[in-house]
């Protein structure tokens, strides 16, 4: 019974050593995978979905008809399908058409059009929520409604929207594991190759989950420096 | 200075402006007064065409829009150039300081230099009193602070004819008094002005011709001491009987 014992013990033991030398060889690959594949496709398809956001609430608001509907359809079209079936169109779908597109290439533009929908909404609101009397002293001082916009109405707006901006970032790092699926070697897929290959699916996988609650919590704090700065002329 | 024939102005079916006539010369400070929904807000507001008026003529500095036809943006941004507009509620810009919000017309519209458009605003904030307060923003001022920096800031795009939307209503009694100082000092300058106000007070100092307003139309106008102490108009005495 002793015996038994001890030979299940330094099973566990052994067991516990692999584990351990699987989650370190594998962080570094992992790391790899956020540093060149994860942190780039976010802030890139970020960048670009915010011009696309800017872009779609201004046509959304013109008096312009036809602007109105692009922009309509645009956030309709964007929002009511899955961001997988929007990369798979692009990845796997488009070379049907003659359309190849690299996976890299293919992520940014899922994830910036996707970026580009969500954050229309975010900032039209925003907009919206500036008072009439910001454009009307606007107006009264000479300004036409593009010099309004650039320079008093958009900047207010943006400490408006930085809070549900940063929602929609902090989705966008997560939903970057679904570049996994159109062959980009960010993260998750990392996790995936080595847990095929050690059999250490659950260590795996809770290592990607780790790492990216990690970056989305550095995000936050960096959420929290911007409000603060942005605050600094409101009444507190 | 301004001239103003038969304006009418219409929302939807309700007309506010039944043709008002107006005629004043430079340098004259006229009073709006009546009721709250006499249309002397709208009034001003078609004026520096925050409002467009369904119909009629408006003639400032010789410069004319006629309402009858349609109007372009361009031709409505530079007859805002005009006239300078102080609101009730100030509507300072809450990002910019002090001196930022006189800054931002001369600098964005009129393309002066920064260096300036500085100079100049802090002249102007001098005027109304807040020397000190030039790199305040907004929140850091009271009712009437930022009421005198909503005046330097309409002063610094050079207007000939200001006017004023109820300027002193949202203000504690206790700071009317530091906003109608620098009208009163505005109005020794020699600048036009027009001025929508409930401070009598005012009105009968200050005001060259105090119009009376009710419905959409002039009831009465005249001197102050005609309209405050003989008034002709049945309407007019009713309303000021109301007052007292």
């Amino acid at each position: 019974m002793a015996k038994m014992y001890q030979s299940n013990s330094s099973f566990i033991d052994e067991k516990m050593i692999r584990f351990f030398d699987i989650a370190q060889s594998s962080l570094l690959p992992l790391l790899e995978g956020a540093l060149y594949y994860t942190i780039p496709l976010t802030f890139i398809s970020f960048c670009i979905g915010l011009i696309l956001a800017v872009l779609s609430a201004i046509a959304r608001i013109s008096t312009i008809k036809i602007f109105q509907k692009i922009s309509r359809v645009y956030v309709s079209i964007i929002r009511g399908t899955p961001l997988l079936v929007q990369l798979f169109i692009i990845f796997y779908g488009l070379p049907n058409i003659g359309i190849i597109l690299d996976p890299f290439p293919s992520a940014i533009i899922g994830f910036s059009l996707n970026v580009g929908a969500y954050g229309s909404e975010i900032i039209r609101a925003a907009i919206l929520s500036i008072p009439k009397g910001q454009w009307e002293a606007s107006f009264s001082i000479g300004m036409s409604y593009r010099q309004a916009l650039k320079r008093i109405i958009l900047p207010q707006a943006s400490r408006v929207s930085v809070p549900p901006l940063s929602n929609t970032f902090i989705s966008l790092v997560k939903d970057t594991s679904l570049a996994s699926l159109v062959l980009v070697t960010e993260m998750f897929r990392k996790a995936q190759q080595i847990a095929a290959r050690e059999n250490e699916f659950l260590l795996l996988y809770a290592e990607a989950g780790l790492i990216y609650w990690v970056i989305c919590f550095l995000l936050s704090i960096i959420q929290m420096k911007i409000e603060n700065r942005l605050e600094r002329y409101i009444a507190k | 200075m301004v001239r103003v024939t038969n304006l009418i102005k219409q929302f939807g079916e309700l007309e506010v402006l039944k043709g008002m006539e107006l005629n004043i010369e430079k340098g004259k400070i006229v009073v709006l007064i009546g009721p709250s929904g006499s249309g002397k807000t709208t009034f001003l507001r078609c004026l520096n065409v925050l409002e467009t008026p369904t119909s009629g003529i408006v003639e400032i500095d010789q410069k004319v829009l006629d309402f009858s036809n349609s109007v372009s943006k361009k031709a409505v941004i530079q007859f805002r150039s005009l006239t300078g507009m102080v609101f009730q509620n100030y509507n300072l810009f809450p990002h910019m300081t002090a001196l930022g919000n006189v800054m931002e017309g001369p600098v964005t519209v009129k393309k002066i230099p920064k260096q300036l458009a500085q100079k100049k605003a802090e002249e102007l904030l001098q005027k109304v009193g807040l020397a000190n307060k030039m790199n305040d923003y907004p929140f850091q001022l009271s009712g009437g602070q930022q009421q005198r920096v909503g005046i330097a800031r309409a002063l610094a795009m050079e207007p000939k004819v200001m006017l004023f939307d109820e300027p002193t209503s949202a203000l504690d009694p206790e700071l009317v008094g530091e906003v109608l100082k620098v009208m009163e000092d505005l109005a020794k300058d020699g600048m036009t002005m027009i001025v929508v106000t409930h401070e009598m007070r005012f009105a009968k100092d200050v005001a060259d011709e105090v119009i009376f307003m009710d419905g959409g139309h002039i009831v009465e106008q005249g001197p102050p001491e005609q309209i405050f102490n003989r008034p002709q108009e049945a309407r007019t005495r009713q309303f000021l009987r109301v007052l007292e």
